[in-house]
């Protein structure tokens, strides 16, 4: 059933989040508030290398330390076989997951965990750690991705032969993959084209940064069962890493997810938990282990540095005839890059008739990235929203009118294959021509860069349920730990169906054991798909209360209506009978049938895409090169924001993150290849002093596929933010940056030199 | 290694506890006295997740030695409501949506408090310098900024019901 044309009287108001109180009081529990009796803390031993054979590992002194109870090594684990994994976000293999997890043969960056100690303090694991005696040959590396590609480069993995190319090479290199996505004819389209413009751009690996550093604490019994408290963007694909890296059944393991620090995708795979039950198995008794910041900067994350090709063909009048992007992507030391995803996304705004692009996945002795937000799609957005730019001042032309003209439709075929249904695009540059802040005048060293984003969305399996407590209030039980206010949305949305007021409703997220399998909180999906859930599960306790009522009255389940929270009859035919509230029913629902509850396990189809547009206003200090965003505003088509101020968060919160990866955030290799900045000191992410308020403009275009209309709202509000930014620089000094980040020192130098 | 015995004031209670020398005050609060609302985020003073007040000053919990509270008063995010009355800055930040994650919320929290008890109004200039050493990297610092103004406006009384 579809309600968004109907009278809504939860969703769309902006009640207090049920679990917010805990969060203000600080009696919430994240990871690493968790213990559990007995419990050991463990500790990872890392290399100190980016890339070294792993000669010998020999833990004598650290076993002979008094309080060490564990210590576990490559050779702990089974060796798996390379499978491409079926949970988590982005393509990951099971077998590099296991490698990353914990280095066999090969260390393969600075950082890569070699070894783990379990110990009865944490200080005693860390002493441990120290003790533990590697023996490594060092090997020459890689960081970069021109010198990865190049042919005498250090190969990280003997068994990666480049797929997508024909013929298929004979020898090993560290190009994992190339993508193409054609439409049309690319060669006639610029034959076509009466202006072109061209680029080369290139991106820095940034961290998803959440605050909480990656923990959990982990025991397994003598008859194999494991209790997993961790925290993750999902229980379950916990549950199924830990179990396939172990070799494990899957249903031994009860993973509860802990209140999550943030993730932003990054806790889409996991890193500790298999080392920590590993170690509880050798030890008898549970283990915690919680990351260092440093750690977390070293050897989880972050998400790629590229470079990328640009080259745009348009008429005079702006019609946009022939785009071609070429891109490479740093995957890290495993394959799996999101090159994938910006190839697809980086045009997809746009209704262009002849298309080209391409993207290769290159391994280079890095940290193995992780999803971040719209993972792919901001980098290479970055570089062809720039070139967005480019056009429309060699056209003369409005930015907003160049996109306006070429924006893709309801109908538009995109460059990777499917035909575009219910988007709002056009709509978010209207508005975004409508808003004050596009009229407000600039000042001298101050300029405005429009950039619009696009991000797929996506459903897939959920589960939610929805139990009827005796007392006639609801529970409402997700699969999803709730990142950022999924409990709120869910809880509105079953309290919409079933016509109570929302503080009614108590939410909760369910473990592994207690609620069917739920995918990853990521994706922007948990509202679209788990909301489903949760609505249908709402629906059906409707039918079964109007069941119950129609058993009360004695009459035909056809006769009673839902309406108001309550069972009414159908009309005067039905006979005369006073409303019967959900807890009436309650009260008798132990003679009408037992227990009013339902669980219901979907695939969901058909989550709308996201199209976002942003304003941005800066002032560049010509002195310093310092940049100063002074006015920002990020519109956005959200389908139907079911809860409007947790959705206004998540698009102002995606667009400082990109903020901070246009300005300031990257990571810095020394020349031995260790990362420089692992700290957020150093790693400078935005702090509220450099920011103005960011004003967030929702557009709802309702995405049929959703009862509410909902459109996952999470990601694309990090596509445009650099090309935002970068255009905005090129408006106020006259010169283009080619380079992420556009750092004080960068932009300097641009000015010095009078060319980015 | 022997401990110290401290005798301290958290949270208006008299508190005794043995600690080592090297313990942080964070690793007191959250590993020996089990106050887990300070959320340890970088350990170097970066971050402010772990904000408490410490004899009327705001402090990174992981920059001060648990040693260090001998004799001293400390306000933790666990001392800023009133039994289950909230304070302002908390009524706030959930009616303003100021927490997306609330992973950064106890050091917000704490750190809005040590504001407004100096300064009860400031303007957005002083919010986003004093809350400068807190990193949330959900919400974009908006609605943390404008939750901030509003718990300011009920600290003077300015409110209207």
């Amino acid at each position: 059933m579809n309600y968004f044309a109907s009278d809504l009287k939860v969703v769309g108001t902006r009640p207090i989040r049920p679990d917010g109180v805990e969060k203000v009081t600080g009696r919430a529990a994240f990871g690493a508030d968790y213990v559990m009796p007995g419990m050991l803390w463990g500790k990872v031993k890392r290399s100190p290398h980016a890339h070294a054979k792993i000669v010998k590992i020999d833990a004598s002194k650290a076993l002979a330390l008094p309080g060490v109870k564990a210590v576990v090594t490559g050779a702990d684990f089974p060796d798996i076989p390379a499978e491409e994994a079926f949970i988590g976000e982005g393509p990951v293999n099971f077998r590099d997951q296991a490698y990353n997890v914990i280095a066999r043969g090969k260390a393969l960056y600075e950082g890569h965990a070699v070894a783990a100690v379990a110990a009865t303090t944490e200080a005693i694991a860390d002493a441990a750690v120290a003790l533990i005696d590697v023996t490594y040959e060092v090997l020459p590396f890689c960081i970069d991705v021109a010198d990865a590609m190049k042919p005498d480069a250090p190969i990280l993995h003997d068994d990666l032969f480049t797929a997508g190319v024909d013929p298929k090479p004979s020898k090993p290199s560290n190009i994992s993959k190339r993508v193409a996505f054609k439409k049309g004819d690319i060669d006639a389209g610029f034959k076509d084209a009466e202006i072109i413009v061209e680029g080369r751009y290139t991106t820095q690996p940034v961290h998803q940064a959440y605050i909480e550093p990656h923990a959990c604490v982990c025991a397994i019994g003598a008859d194999g069962q494991v209790n997993i408290i961790s925290s993750s963007q999902g229980q379950f694909m916990v549950r199924a890493y830990t179990a396939k890296l172990l070799g494990m059944n899957i249903s031994n393991i009860r993973a509860t997810p802990a209140e999550i620090g943030g993730g932003f995708g990054g806790k889409t795979i996991i890193y500790l938990e298999p080392l920590a039950v590993a170690m509880s198995k050798k030890s008898g008794r549970p283990v915690k282990m919680v990351m260092t910041r440093e750690e977390v900067f070293r050897a989880s994350g972050p998400t790629s540095g590229a470079t990328i090709d640009v080259k745009l063909g348009a008429k005079k009048d702006g019609t946009i005839v022939a785009a071609r992007a070429e891109m490479w992507y740093q995957a890290g030391a495993f394959p799996g890059s999101p090159v994938q995803p910006g190839v697809m996304c980086c045009f997809a705004m746009y209704d262009l008739p002849n298309v080209e692009a391409i993207g290769y996945d290159v391994v280079s002795n890095r940290p193995k990235v992780a999803a971040y937000r719209a993972p792919g799609a901001p980098i290479s957005t970055y570089a062809t929203e720039s070139a967005m730019d480019d056009l429309a001042r060699k056209l003369s032309m409005d930015p907003l009118s160049l996109r306006e003209k070429n924006a893709a439709k309801n109908g538009t075929k995109t460059h990777y294959g499917p035909t575009l249904v219910n988007i709002g695009y056009l709509e978010t540059l209207q508005a975004a021509r409508a808003t004050e802040h596009y009229r407000t005048k600039l000042g001298k060293h101050q300029g405005r860069g429009v950039a619009s984003g696009f991000w797929f969305n996506i459903g897939g399996e959920s589960s939610a349920a929805v139990h009827i407590a005796e007392d006639g209030t609801v529970v409402a039980v997700s699969g999803n730990p709730d990142i950022g206010g999924s409990r709120a949305s869910i809880g509105m949305m079953v309290a919409e169906v079933l016509g109570v007021q929302p503080d009614l409703v108590r939410t909760i997220v369910a473990d592994t054991a207690s609620i069917g399998f739920t995918h990853v909180t990521g994706g922007s999906r948990v509202t679209f798909a788990t909301g489903m859930a949760a609505t249908q599960a709402a629906e059906r306790v409707v039918e079964q209360l109007k069941s119950r009522a129609a058993q009360i009255w004695d009459i035909a389940v056809e006769a009673v209506e839902w309406k108001d929270g309550q069972a009414v009859p159908a009309g005067s035919n039905a006979g005369a009978f006073e409303p019967l509230s959900i807890a009436a029913i309650a009260l008798k629902s132990g003679r009408t049938g037992g227990p009013i509850s339902a669980e219901v396990s979907l695939n969901a189809q058909g989550a709308g895409p996201g199209f976002a547009t942003h304003l941005c206003d800066v002032e560049v200090d010509t002195e310093t090169g310092q940049v100063t965003i002074l006015r920002y505003t990020a519109v956005q088509d959200v389908g139907k924001a079911i809860h409007p101020s947790y959705v206004e968060g998540q698009v102002q919160g995606g667009a400082v993150q990109g903020i901070g990866w246009a300005l300031n955030e990257e990571y810095i290799y020394d020349k031995n290849g260790r990362m420089d900045n692992p700290g957020f000191l150093d790693y400078r992410c935005p702090v509220a002093s450099d920011l103005p308020m960011v004003d967030a403009v929702l557009i709802e275009v309702p995405n049929p596929r959703h009862p509410f209309g909902a459109k996952g709202v999470g990601e694309v509000p990090i596509v445009p933010p650099m090309a935002a930014v970068a255009n905005a620089i090129r408006d106020a000094i006259g010169i283009r940056l080619h380079s992420l980040p556009m750092s004080p020192p960068k932009v300097l130098d641009a000015l010095e030199k009078g060319a980015g | 290694m022997s401990k110290y015995h401290v005798t301290t004031t958290i949270n208006g209670e008299p508190v005794e506890y043995l600690c080592e020398t090297q313990q942080t005050l964070l690793d007191v609060l959250r590993n020996e006295l089990h106050l887990t609302g300070s959320k340890e985020g970088c350990a170097s003073g970066d971050c402010g997740a772990c904000t408490v007040i410490l004899d009327g000053k705001m402090v990174c919990s992981c920059l001060v030695l648990g040693v260090e509270t001998e004799g001293k008063t400390v306000t933790t995010v666990e001392g800023i409501a009133q039994g289950d009355k909230l304070h302002p800055v908390q009524q706030r930040f959930l009616e303003y949506a100021a927490l997306q994650c609330g992973f950064c919320t106890p050091g917000f929290i704490v750190a809005t408090k040590a504001l407004l008890d100096e300064n009860p109004n400031p303007t957005e200039t002083e919010i986003r310098y004093w809350l400068a050493g807190n990193l949330c990297r959900c919400t974009g610092y908006d609605k943390i900024v404008r939750a901030v103004q509003a718990a300011a406006a009920d600290i003077r009384g300015e409110t209207v019901a």
